[in-house]
């Protein structure tokens, strides 16, 4: 049947037969409020041309997956986020997690680490070690990794505003344990777009930023090859609600606003493209996720190739890390929460992720405690060893649903790809607050459609138990925590050599003011224990604070 | 008849520093949707930030947005600034994560209501006008 005389025929089998029996239950949407027909057939995929648009996996345009052989090869790495307290305390659950089959590290900062503040400054009172690790100094960071190996482990570090810092922090802690810069492999987030856009840690204005983050990647391209200089992540844009169409257009226009920005600065394509990575949410609609994640490496590849013209093949490669949505967990009835984290991890392996954090049941609540991780971990592995969905590649592929989707999400993409261009480029839109008003629209049609019964949650509007209150146990962070950490933070600065931190920071000054690469700068002061805080506030000297003009 | 309900001015605001604004917003709006007067200051808000803008702004009661953990310093020192500068009368509530023991020690100390996440905004519009 061809697709004309499907599409008939779907009106046909509409009216005739589906309409025969009323539908009840809807609207039929999904989760980022898109229409969803009852059937889908060969007329929703009529333009899809498989050489063109699918391809063999690990082939242009790569929509079937990066690798020839996806997880026949290797499995995704099972990376849990994490970080709590001290430096000792995140140290004991590493160690927790890599004997229980985890195989790559990924650290929580807690919020003065994410903004720059040292903690013993006024601003951090109350959040230190609160809701990630505190990491004042390189001191900190090598008790944060006091028996591991950072030749043998990867580490992906959730820093953006001070990932210089946190990047040169990690790489002195591997060099005090012998090993060479360029054997050390991981990932700084390093995604300051998306913090104007949705995650709001920024500290410097958008166009300083930039240049710290063009200067990580000229000196990593240099002497740390193996690390992934910027996560382009879309994760935080769906937290903060926007819409699936929305995450993949406005973190694929970052990406490319930064693929600019590094030709800008004089770099080629090919050298810094293939170090660059993604970071996706996996939100409850299982099909909308499957296809944005398809539609997200399709799109990559041809805007790499048309566009930028890049001429290796890793450049156009849309490796990514995947995290399940902390927005789609309840407060109430939490262990529910473990079925709908099991759901999104399938999506995000179905979607062909390269790496998968799997939230904890109790992340909505606190901090997770051991038994909560280890459930999730379990889960990714049980995906991995029981479920038989690594057998073969891409395996939804065909589906006239999933195809569809993924066209749509590709050409809703495209339009707001135009939009951003209307608004003169990511930088403008963000300053004319663009992509703040879409995500609030967004986030707020959600919220009515849970009030008005249009979207049901388990538990929450749909089956609550009234008066119940959740019964597991959570993680309590330890109030002497943040005593700790500000003697430690004190006794690192009394305990170094003070001329030469002085000159360390002098050295960073002279920098920021000129147009000399800025990394070489912040490992000297990291070597001579000059403090986050201290050299965060060298650069706001030079470079100024951004402020944000709220828009609800 | 109930007596008509007056306009209640609202401030909305993030103290702290973590960026997490979603929850704010939507509330924030739901606020003005049932034709209150809110002000909303943003992000990365002291106590004092709070406190003054809620005096100057003479509004009724202030509403706080925290998903760091600094609730236990937060909520008190804004309670004990508005007590310091005769601003009793302001009330404060707020929404985020809260463990049950603190929220239930803030409530006892001065908090009038404390939502956990889920929370409709129908509810906190509701408490919000018999304030």
């Amino acid at each position: 049947m061809d697709a004309s005389r499907h599409e008939e025929e779907k009106r046909r089998w509409l009216e005739e037969t589906y309409l025969a029996s009323p539908e009840d239950g809807g609207p039929f949407i999904t989760v980022s409020s898109e229409p969803v027909d009852p059937l889908y057939g060969p007329g929703d995929v009529a333009g899809l041309d498989y050489e063109r648009d699918l391809g063999f996996p690990g082939e242009f345009p790569y929509t079937r997956g990066i690798r020839s052989n996806m997880y026949r090869g290797r499995p995704w790495t099972m990376r849990q986020f994490s970080g709590f307290g001290t430096a000792r305390e995140t140290n004991r659950r590493y160690h927790f997690l890599l004997e229980r089959g985890q195989t790559g590290l990924s650290v929580a900062f807690d919020m003065p680490t994410i903004m720059g503040r040292d903690s013993d400054d006024p601003y951090s009172e109350g959040e230190v070690g609160r809701c990630g690790v505190a990491i004042d100094s390189v001191v900190d960071m090598q008790t944060l990794f006091d028996g591991i190996p950072l030749s043998r482990i990867t580490t992906s570090m959730t820093t953006n505003a001070p990932a210089s810092m946190m990047l040169a922090f990690y790489l002195v802690t591997g060099e005090r344990q012998g090993v060479p810069f360029d054997q050390m492999g991981g990932t700084i987030q390093n995604d300051i777009l998306k913090e104007y856009i949705a995650q709001k840690s920024w500290i410097f204005p958008p166009r300083p930023s930039m240049r710290i983050i063009t200067d990580i990647i000229a000196f990593c391209l240099a002497e740390v090859p193996r690390w992934n200089t910027i996560s382009i992540s879309g994760y935080h844009i769906r937290e903060a609600g926007s819409t699936a169409a929305q995450e993949l257009a406005f973190t694929l226009a970052d990406g490319m606003a930064y693929v600019q920005a590094g030709i800008d600065a004089g770099l080629d394509v090919d050298d810094f493209a293939p170090r660059l990575s993604f970071f996706f949410n996996s939100h409850i609609d299982f099909f909308e996720e499957i296809a944005k994640y398809r539609a997200a490496r399709r799109i990559w590849a041809r805007v790499m190739k048309e566009r930028f013209g890049a001429k290796k093949e890793e450049s156009l490669l849309l490796r990514f890390h995947t995290q399940t949505a902390g927005c789609s967990l309840t407060a109430s009835q939490p262990e529910n929460n473990i079925v709908r984290t099991a759901y999104e991890g399938l999506a995000a392996v179905l979607g062909g992720t390269q790496s998968l954090h799997t939230n904890s049941m109790d992340e909505v609540l606190a901090l997770p405690t051991e038994k909560a991780v280890e459930i999730a971990l379990r889960t990714q592995q049980i995906i991995a060893h029981e479920t038989g969905v690594v057998n073969t590649i891409d395996p939804l592929a065909g589906s006239y649903f999933v195809e569809h989707l993924t066209g749509r999400l590709e050409s809703q993409a495209q339009q707001y790809f135009d939009e951003i261009e209307a608004e003169g480029g990511v930088l403008e839109a963000i300053e004319n607050g663009y992509f703040q008003r879409r995500i609030a629209d967004a986030a707020y049609r959600y919220q009515m459609e849970i009030e008005k019964g249009e979207r049901i949650i388990v538990g929450v509007n749909r089956y609550a138990n009234e008066g119940e209150r959740p019964d597991i146990e959570l993680l309590k962070i330890d109030p002497d925590a943040e005593r700790e950490q500000v003697e430690a933070v004190l006794k690192v600065r009394h305990g170094r050599d003070g001329a030469a931190a002085e000159a360390a920071g002098e050295e960073l000054r002279r920098r920021a003011e000129g147009t000399e690469n800025l990394m070489p700068a912040i490992l000297d002061c990291t070597r001579a224990h000059v403090t986050l805080g201290e050299m965060v506030e060298v650069l706001k000297d030079v470079f100024g604070e951004y402020r944000e003009q709220p828009v609800y | 008849m109930p007596e008509k309900l007056r306009t209640h001015r609202v401030l909305v605001a993030k103290p702290g520093l973590d960026g997490h604004d979603r929850g704010a917003k939507v509330v924030a709006r739901a606020l003005r949707d049932a034709g209150m007067e809110v002000i909303y200051l943003g992000l990365h808000q002291t106590p004092e930030q709070i406190v003054r803008a809620a005096i100057d702004e003479d509004v009724d009661v202030i509403g706080l947005s925290i998903l760091s953990g600094a609730h236990m310093t937060v909520f008190p020192r804004v309670l004990e600034m508005l007590r310091e500068r005769g601003a009793s009368d302001i009330k404060v509530v707020g929404g985020g994560i809260f463990p049950e023991e603190d929220a239930a020690e803030l409530q006892r100390t001065g908090v009038a209501r404390l939502f956990a996440p889920g929370t409709p905004t129908s509810e906190i519009v509701a408490f919000i006008q018999l304030l």
